[in-house]
C-alpha cells in the first residue's frame, strides 16, 4: 500500500488534468481534486536535503583544515546546490499550502517547522561561505576540538532529519498513541544531543582562548564567529525538534 | 398500437443512454478509492464493479425506482391524458443524459439523481401544473440530499475513530489490526446484506421475515469474514517498506477489508443509481402497456436488469480510464481511511434505497471522506472543491429542470 515514502506523490496543483481523452475525466477529477496536495512528504524530502547540505559540512572543514582550498571549494558548491535546492522545495510547499487546505494540524505550524528545517542549510552555507572567502586557518592546537564539534553538530542535523521523517507514520496514527512516544524519545536524543554541541562550543572557544595571543587579531575575531555559526545548526535542528513536539501537542 | 412501441423503444433507448452515462461516470466514484489503494488492480475493481452494480441494482434497486416513476408526480393528475406522462418521463430522460454530457465535458460536477429528479419536477410542474407534483415528496427528497452526506460523515468519523483507538495508536498495531479488522469486514458485510435483506427485497417479491433476515445477514457476514481472516493471518511484515510500527503493513491487512467495502459501495450505488435510468422507463412502460397510470402496477424486473447491464457497459467501456484517472489522484485515501468512508457511504446509500429515497452517491461519498478528516484521518482537503461539490445541485437541478422542459414540448409536437 502506499504508506511507505517511495510511492507516495510529490506537491501538486489542484489544476484540473488536461487530458486528450475526454472532458469525462475532469468531472471525476473534482472528486479527486478534494484531496489537497499532502505537505508530509516535501516535507520530509526538504529535511533530507537540509541534512544532506550539512553533511558536507565534516569534508569541508577536513579539507579546509589542510589548507586544500580547491577541495573546499568543489565541496560549497555542492553545499551551495543543496541549499538551493531545498530553498526551491521551500517555496513550492508554501505555494501548494492554500488558506483553504483542512488538515489535522494547523498549518502554520507546518510553516514554522519548514522555516527552521530550511534554516539548518542556510547556516551550513553561511558558515562554509564564510570560511572559503577568508581562506581561514584553523590553528593546529584546536583542530581535533573543532572537528569533534563540526560532527557533533552535523549529528544533530541527522537526528532532526530521522525525527521529521516519522511525519508520515504520525499522521497515519492521527498524532497519538504508541507512535508519539516513539517520536518524543527521538526529540529526547535530539535534545541530548544539542546539549553534548553546548560543552563542545565552550570546551573549543576556551581551547581558542588560550592560543588567540599568537594570532591575527581580525581572524581570531572571524574564527570564533565561525564556531557560533557551527553551533547555530545544531541549535536549529534542536529548533525542529521543538517545532515537532509543537505538532504532537495538538 | 405502434405508439406503444415507439414509446417503449425510446423508453429503453433513452433510460440505456442514461444508465451507460451512469456506468461510465459515477462508478468510478465508488471504485476509485479501491484502485488508488491498490487495494485492487483496475481490472480487479472493473470485474467487481461490474458483478456488484449489477446485483445491487436488481437486488436493492426497486425503492429508488418506484419513488422516481410514480412517487415524485402525481399519476392521478394523467388520467385522462396519458400520453403527457410519456413524453414527460421520455423528456427527463434525454434531459438527465443530455446534462450528464454536457457537464461531463466541461468538467463541472453532475450528480445524475439531481438531474433526473429536477428534470421530472420540471416537466410535471411546468408542462402540465404546479399540482401534479407532489410536493412533500419532492421536499423528503430534498431533505434526503442534506442528511445524507450528515450522515455519511457522522457514521466514517465513528468508524474511523474506532478505528485509531483500536489499532493504529497502539503499541502493536499490526496484531492489534490482525485482531480487529476481521469484525469490521463481518460488521461491513452485516449492515449491507441485512438493509438490503430487510428492505430491499421486498420488489424482487422476496418477503423475509425479521428474524430470519437477521440470521441470514449473519451468516453470510460470519463466512466473509472467516475467508477474509484467513487471508489475513498470511500477510506478513515487509522489511524493506515498514518502520518501526509495521504502518505499512498495517495498510495491508485494511486492504483485504477496503475489498469487502469495495463491492459493498459499488452494489449501494448500483441499488441507488440504476433507478436515475430506469424509473423513467418503467413509468413509460407501465402506461404505454395497460394505456393507464396505475400505481399499484408491479415493476418488472427485466427493467432492472436493462439498467445493470446499461451501467455495466459504460463501466467496461469508459469506466475504465475514468477509474485509473481518479484512482491516481487520490492516493491519500489509504485503506485504513478508505474502508471508513466507503463504509459509510455504503451503508448511508443502501439505507436510503431501501426506504426509496434517490440520493447523491458522489455527495455522499465526499461527506464520508470529510468524516474521516475530522477524525484527523486525512492529510490535507481542499475545501474550495468540496464546497464547489456540494453547491453544485444548484445548478444542476433547474438545468435538468429546464432541459426537461424543453424537451417535453419538443415531444409533445412531434410525438403520435
Amino acid at each position: 500500500m502506499l504508506t511507505s515514502p517511495c510511492n507516495k506523490p510529490g506537491p501538486r496543483g489542484n489544476v484540473a488534468v488536461q487530458d486528450q481523452l475526454s472532458g469525462n475525466f475532469e468531472m471525476a477529477n473534482l472528486l479527486a481534486n478534494i484531496f489537497g496536495s499532502s505537505p508530509v512528504m516535501p516535507l520530509e524530502k526538504h529535511v533530507d536535503i537540509a541534512y544532506r547540505c550539512t553533511r558536507e559540512l565534516v569534508g569541508f572543514f577536513e579539507a579546509a583544515i589542510a589548507g586544500n582550498w580547491e577541495e573546499a571549494r568543489a565541496i560549497r558548491n555542492v553545499i551551495e546546490e543543496l541549499e538551493h535546492e531545498a530553498d526551491d522545495l521551500k517555496k513550492e510547499i508554501r505555494l501548494h499550502l492554500p488558506k483553504s487546505l483542512f488538515m489535522p494540524v494547523p498549518r502554520e505550524d507546518l510553516l514554522e517547522l519548514l522555516l527552521v528545517q530550511d534554516k539548518m542549510a542556510n547556516r551550513t552555507k553561511d558558515v562554509s561561505g564564510l570560511v572559503l572567502g577568508r581562506k581561514m586557518r584553523i590553528p593546529p592546537e584546536i583542530s581535533d576540538k573543532f572537528l569533534e564539534f563540526v560532527q557533533r553538530c552535523v549529528d544533530a542535523a541527522k537526528q532532526a532529519r530521522k525525527s521529521v521523517r516519522e511525519l508520515d507514520e504520525l499522521f497515519t496514527a492521527g498524532f497519538r498513541g504508541a507512535e508519539v512516544s516513539l517520536v518524543s524519545s527521538m526529540i529526547e536524543d535530539l535534545d541530548k544531543i544539542e546539549t553534548d554541541t553546548d560543552d563542545l562550543q565552550a570546551e573549543l572557544r576556551a581551547a581558542l582562548y588560550a592560543v588567540e595571543g599568537g594570532m591575527e587579531p581580525v581572524n581570531v575575531i572571524f574564527l570564533y564567529r565561525v564556531i557560533e555559526l557551527t553551533g547555530e545548526i545544531a541549535d536549529m535542528a534542536e529548533r525542529v525538534g521543538r517545532r515537532l513536539e509543537l505538532l504532537l501537542s495538538h | 398500437m405502434e405508439a406503444q412501441l415507439i414509446y417503449i423503444g425510446l423508453a429503453a433507448a433513452f433510460g440505456i443512454f442514461m444508465a451507460w452515462g451512469i456506468g461510465a461516470n459515477d462508478v468510478a466514484n465508488a471504485m476509485a478509492t479501491s484502485v488508488g489503494s491498490k487495494a485492487l488492480t483496475i481490472r480487479q475493481a472493473i470485474f467487481v464493479a461490474a458483478v456488484f452494480e449489477f446485483l445491487g441494482a436488481v437486488l436493492a434497486g426497486g425503492g429508488v425506482t418506484a419513488t422516481i416513476r410514480q412517487e415524485i408526480v402525481d399519476v392521478d393528475h394523467f388520467t385522462d391524458r396519458v400520453e403527457l406522462l410519456v413524453y414527460g418521463m421520455l423528456a427527463s430522460l434525454l434531459a438527465a443524459g443530455t446534462w450528464l454530457l454536457i457537464a461531463s465535458r466541461k468538467g463541472w460536477p453532475v450528480s445524475t439523481t439531481h438531474s433526473i429528479v429536477g428534470a421530472i419536477v420540471g416537466f410535471a410542474a411546468v408542462g402540465i401544473g404546479v399540482e401534479a407534483v407532489q410536493w412533500p415528496k419532492v421536499g423528503t427528497i430534498v431533505m434526503s440530499w442534506v442528511i445524507s452526506p450528515l450522515t455519511a460523515g457522522i457514521i466514517a468519523f465513528l468508524i474511523f475513530t474506532s478505528v485509531q483507538r483500536l489499532i493504529l495508536r497502539q503499541e502493536d498495531p499490526l496484531a492489534k489490526a490482525k485482531r480487529y479488522v476481521p469484525f469490521y469486514i463481518f460488521f461491513a458485510a452485516f449492515t449491507v446484506t441485512l438493509v438490503t435483506i430487510l428492505k430491499g427485497l421486498t420488489h424482487v417479491g422476496l418477503n423475509v421475515s425479521t428474524g430470519t433476515s437477521y440470521l441470514i445477514a449473519t451468516a453470510i457476514a460470519a463466512s466473509i469474514a472467516i475467508a477474509g481472516a484467513i487471508v489475513i493471518r498470511r500477510i506478513q511484515p515487509v522489511r524493506k517498506l515498514d518502520k518501526k510500527q509495521h504502518f505499512y503493513t498495517v495498510e495491508r491487512v485494511f486492504g483485504v477489508l477496503m475489498i469487502v467495502t469495495a463491492c459493498s459501495m459499488a452494489f449501494a450505488h448500483g441499488s441507488n443509481d440504476v433507478a436515475n435510468a430506469i424509473g423513467p422507463v418503467a413509468a413509460v412502460i407501465a402506461v404505454a402497456q395497460s394505456g393507464v397510470v396505475g400505481s399499484k402496477a408491479a415493476l418488472p424486473i427485466w427493467v432492472l436488469v436493462l439498467g445493470g447491464v446499461g451501467i455495466v457497459i459504460g463501466l467496461a467501456t469508459f469506466g475504465r480510464r475514468v477509474i485509473a484517472t481518479v484512482g491516481e489522484k487520490i492516493t491519500q485515501l489509504t485503506p485504513s481511511r478508505g474502508f471508513a468512508a466507503e463504509l459509510a457511504a455504503a451503508t448511508t446509500i443502501v439505507i436510503a434505497s431501501g426506504t426509496g429515497l434517490p440520493i447523491s452517491t458522489t455527495h455522499t461519498l465526499v461527506g464520508a471522506v470529510l468524516g474521516v478528516g475530522m477524525a484527523r484521518g486525512i492529510e490535507a482537503i481542499d475545501l474550495r472543491v468540496v464546497g464547489r461539490i456540494f453547491a453544485s445541485w444548484l445548478i444542476t437541478v433547474p438545468a435538468g429542470a429546464l432541459l426537461s422542459i424543453i424537451f417535453f414540448y419538443f415531444l409533445k409536437a412531434v410525438l403520435p
